[in-house]
């Protein structure tokens, strides 16, 4: 408007009087263009601080968790034998289930003691404070070995056991001799110890797949604790949230946007799936708790529900984004099929439906990309907890057994005592990001690759 | 088309999951975050030691878990409420309004509440009179009530450093708070004979006097802390004036980032708090519903267990953990065996 403005006497069609040479810019030129200048650095800056920002993040989460696929192991020969293991010697399963863990711990510190003999190193570490250097859950190794293996009793066995947390920090450099200064579950003599066991190659670091595969171990033991079990947890969820608010996401959108009359019905409608989708996720959660667990009295803790409550979160996402991808089907296409006398559902189920389908794809990937990230809602239902159940055995037993969920695990060991049990959180994020990234990757691929532009 | 498919198979999940309400076989905990490593260390080795599956442990802070324990009694709710605190008269009058009348209180062994601060800011010897003088709302200067004046630890001690007041205390929510406020800021509230005061001048209401004891400041000099103790830690570890009100387990694992400062001159350790001579400590607990025995399947063999020598006993993990265990464990244990509820004994 102010160009228009600036020279009041020009009436409209003339040409304001040029006052200088194309060639020369004119210092309102110059400033438009130092204006643009501007802008672009501007739109650089902020382009480089969110680069910044991500490869701070990146580094940070890599950086801290990759220590979390690392654990310290101790291997130890083990004489199972059988004065404490079964002592009527007849090898009956239900006699030899009746030593508890805590009668396997003396058979763990003399063959501790014997390999700290055997090597020759002299330490002035007694006997009863060696098993500080290994995990409180070795003698449940032990016991589940012994319990699978009854015929081995009375043979020396050798064993890979976890070695504790504070051990595993030490080789990692999180423990140092300044550190535990105060620290009660661990000495300086200790850790000489660990040197010389080191050195004899009875100590080492090495690739941990049990944080991969394994369940949330207790505060004692954040060495045992690893991410698989909430994993299947989350799968699990993940499926529910797939089966229900696919289709049902995809057969309100399709009935919404090709057969529904337009009224003020459809408007309300219309407008609160777009409220739904900004309503925070922790009251879903309530509502799962009032509705599903506490009317329908579906069990507490269960993928099943948490699945449920995801699907609610879910469904807005992916019937907005079904919506729109219908939308960007040009209507020709249906003209065209309806004009060789295609009923209406064969237009939309033959022509529409399979050209939208790769951005519903995409809006369902997204939509349960987000679900998977998700904790809020779970705290409400009992999924975030201490939770260390075993791998499920059966569909039914994923759907309904307790378990965690991706982020809620990592929530749970971000607020643990134990500083062992933060680098797993940070472990954790790398995974649950790996999830993320290839979802979103195959999102994309699938735009790429399918998607048509009219 | 596979959209056909997809919806039977969803609306036949959906029918699977309406008659799903199948009994459930593992034994739910709620409640106190202090109590929850403890239990669940406990509950990892009944799962190992038991063929009963392994139980959940949720947290989530004393009153909040109670409150869920009281909903009622059935499969859609908690078996064992964890609490650092004794369940109070309203809450057992909650209980049985929802039909849980037939509670077992089974003390596991005691905790000590500490309070630490940076390791490398300046060291404190505190007593229950400089807490309740740094953070009381209201506190009697010269004779006369005032809005509380300290700003610095040195201005209510010279013994103590010039350091701003910042404190980070439980919320209301955990049963630490409870114990905080009468084992620390009403013993000063009393010793420096300010209780007095508040009940001469509130007309003799010993109530309200105690309430004005135990009325922290709002100025923003004490934070009150609703989640975990790790929060208060991380809020430390930002503000190094700041001192933290933590359990003694929790510090015990942190020695690296955390000194703990003496209480009226004792060091917090589980020696000291065993034989009492450490003044902040307090029972903990955890509630059973009785009515869920032979129901849900570990239930009885849980709490057993929990209290049983092996783990609470002195030479337990609990103890190693940094539990002090409980002189009395034989009676809790034999209390717990003949299913003892609330009030049949006492």
């Amino acid at each position: 408007m102010t160009d228009l403005t600036q020279n009041p006497a020009s009436t409209p069609g003339q040409v304001p009087p040029r006052h200088g040479s194309l060639l020369t810019q004119g210092a309102r030129t110059k400033r438009r263009n130092a204006a643009e200048k501007r802008f672009q650095l501007y739109g650089m800056i902020a382009i480089g601080i969110g680069l910044l920002m991500l490869v701070i993040l990146v580094t940070t989460i890599v950086s801290r968790g990759l220590g979390a696929y690392q654990q310290t192991f101790v291997t130890l020969n083990v004489e199972l034998l059988e004065s404490k293991l079964d002592k009527n010697g007849n090898r009956d399963l239900d006699e030899i289930k009746k030593v508890s863990t805590f009668g396997y711990a003396p058979l763990v510190k003399t063959a501790l003691a014997d390999a700290v003999a055997g090597y020759g190193i002299d330490t002035s570490v007694p006997a009863k404070d060696m098993d500080d250097l290994l995990s409180k859950g070795a003698v449940a190794q032990l016991r589940d070995y012994v319990i699978e293996n009854p015929d081995q009793i009375g043979q020396t066995v050798s064993f890979e056991f976890l070695a504790s947390s504070r051990v595993d920090g030490y080789l990692k450099g999180r423990v140092s001799r300044e550190s535990i200064a105060n620290d009660k579950s661990i000495s300086a003599e200790q850790l000489d110890l660990v040197d010389d066991l080191i050195e004899q190659g009875a100590i080492r670091k090495q690739f941990n797949l049990s944080f991969i595969t394994g369940a949330d171990a207790s505060d004692q033991r954040p060495e045992a604790a690893g991410m698989g079990v909430s994993m299947v947890g989350s799968l699990f969820m993940m499926l529910v949230v797939l089966v229900l608010s696919l289709p049902i996401g995809v057969a309100a959108s399709i009935y919404l946007e090709e057969f529904a009359r337009k009224s003020w019905l459809t408007d309300v409608i219309e407008v609160n799936i777009s409220n739904l989708a900004a309503v925070p996720s922790i009251v879903f959660g309530i509502l799962g708790l009032a509705v599903f667990i506490n009317y329908m009295h579906l069990p507490m803790s269960a993928p099943l529900v948490g699945g449920l409550v995801l699907t609610l979160m879910t469904l807005p996402t992916i019937i907005i984004s079904t919506r729109a991808s219908l939308k960007a089907v040009p209507p020709s296409i249906r003209d065209a099929a309806l004009g060789v006398g295609a009923s209406k559902m064969q237009a939309v189920f033959h022509h529409v439906l399979p050209l939208a389908a790769p951005g519903i794809l995409t809006g369902t990937i997204i939509g349960l990309a987000q679900a998977l990230g998700e904790t809020a809602p779970l705290l409400l239902i009992g999924m975030v907890g201490f939770i260390a159940s075993n791998a499920p055995d059966s569909i039914a037993s994923g759907l309904l057994a307790p378990n965690s969920a991706m982020p809620a695990q990592i929530y749970e060991w971000a607020k643990r005592a134990d500083p062992a049990f933060y680098e797993r959180a940070w472990g954790g994020i790398i995974i649950l990001l790996v999830f993320l990234v290839t979802m979103n990757t195959v999102a994309v691929i699938l735009r790429r690759r399918f998607e048509r532009r009219w | 088309m596979s959209f056909v498919k997809m919806t039977t198979s969803g609306l036949a999940l959906a029918a699977f999951a309406a008659t799903a309400a199948a009994a459930r076989d593992q034994v739910q905990v709620a409640g106190s975050s202090t109590v929850l490593p403890y239990a669940s260390i406990v509950a990892e080795a009944f799962g190992e030691n038991f063929d009963f599956p392994t139980p959940v442990v949720e947290s989530g802070g004393s009153s909040a878990g109670l409150k869920r324990f009281c909903e009622g009694v059935g499969e859609n709710t908690i078996d064992v409420a964890n609490a650092s605190r004794q369940i109070r008269e309203k809450e057992i009058q909650a209980c049985a309004d929802n039909g849980v009348t037939d509670i077992m209180e089974v003390r596991i062994g005691y905790d000590g509440i500490v309070f630490a601060s940076d390791i490398n800011g300046e060291t404190f010897e505190f007593t229950p009179v400089h807490w309740y003088k740094a953070l009381s709302d209201k506190v009697v200067v010269d004779g006369a009530v005032v809005d509380n004046p300290y700003t610095t630890w040195n201005e209510i001690d010279a013994a103590l450093p010039a350091q701003p007041i910042q404190a980070f205390v439980p919320g209301t929510k955990h049963g630490t708070r409870e114990v905080f406020e009468e084992k620390v800021i009403l013993a000063g509230c009393e010793e420096t004979g300010d209780f007095e005061a508040f009940k001469a001048a509130m007309g003799d209401d010993k109530k309200a006097a105690e309430k004005q004891c135990i009325g922290l400041r709002t100025d923003g000099k004490s934070v009150d802390i609703d989640g975990d103790y790790t929060e208060t830690l991380a809020r430390i570890s930002s503000n190094k004036d700041g001192i933290g009100v933590f359990g003694l387990a929790f510090y015990e694992n942190n020695t690296d980032k955390l000194q703990v400062a003496t209480m009226s001159g004792v060091t917090p350790s589980t020696e000291t708090i065993s034989t009492g001579e450490y003044p902040v400590s307090r029972p903990l607990f955890f509630y059973v519903k009785k009515a869920h025995i032979g129901v849900i399947p570990g239930l009885k063999e849980y709490a057993e267990f929990f209290v049983a020598d092996e783990v609470a006993g002195p030479d337990g993990p609990l103890a190693e953990y940094g539990l002090v265990a409980d002189p009395e464990l034989s009676e809790t244990q034999s209390a717990v065996s003949n299913e003892e509820t609330m009030g049949s004994n006492s």
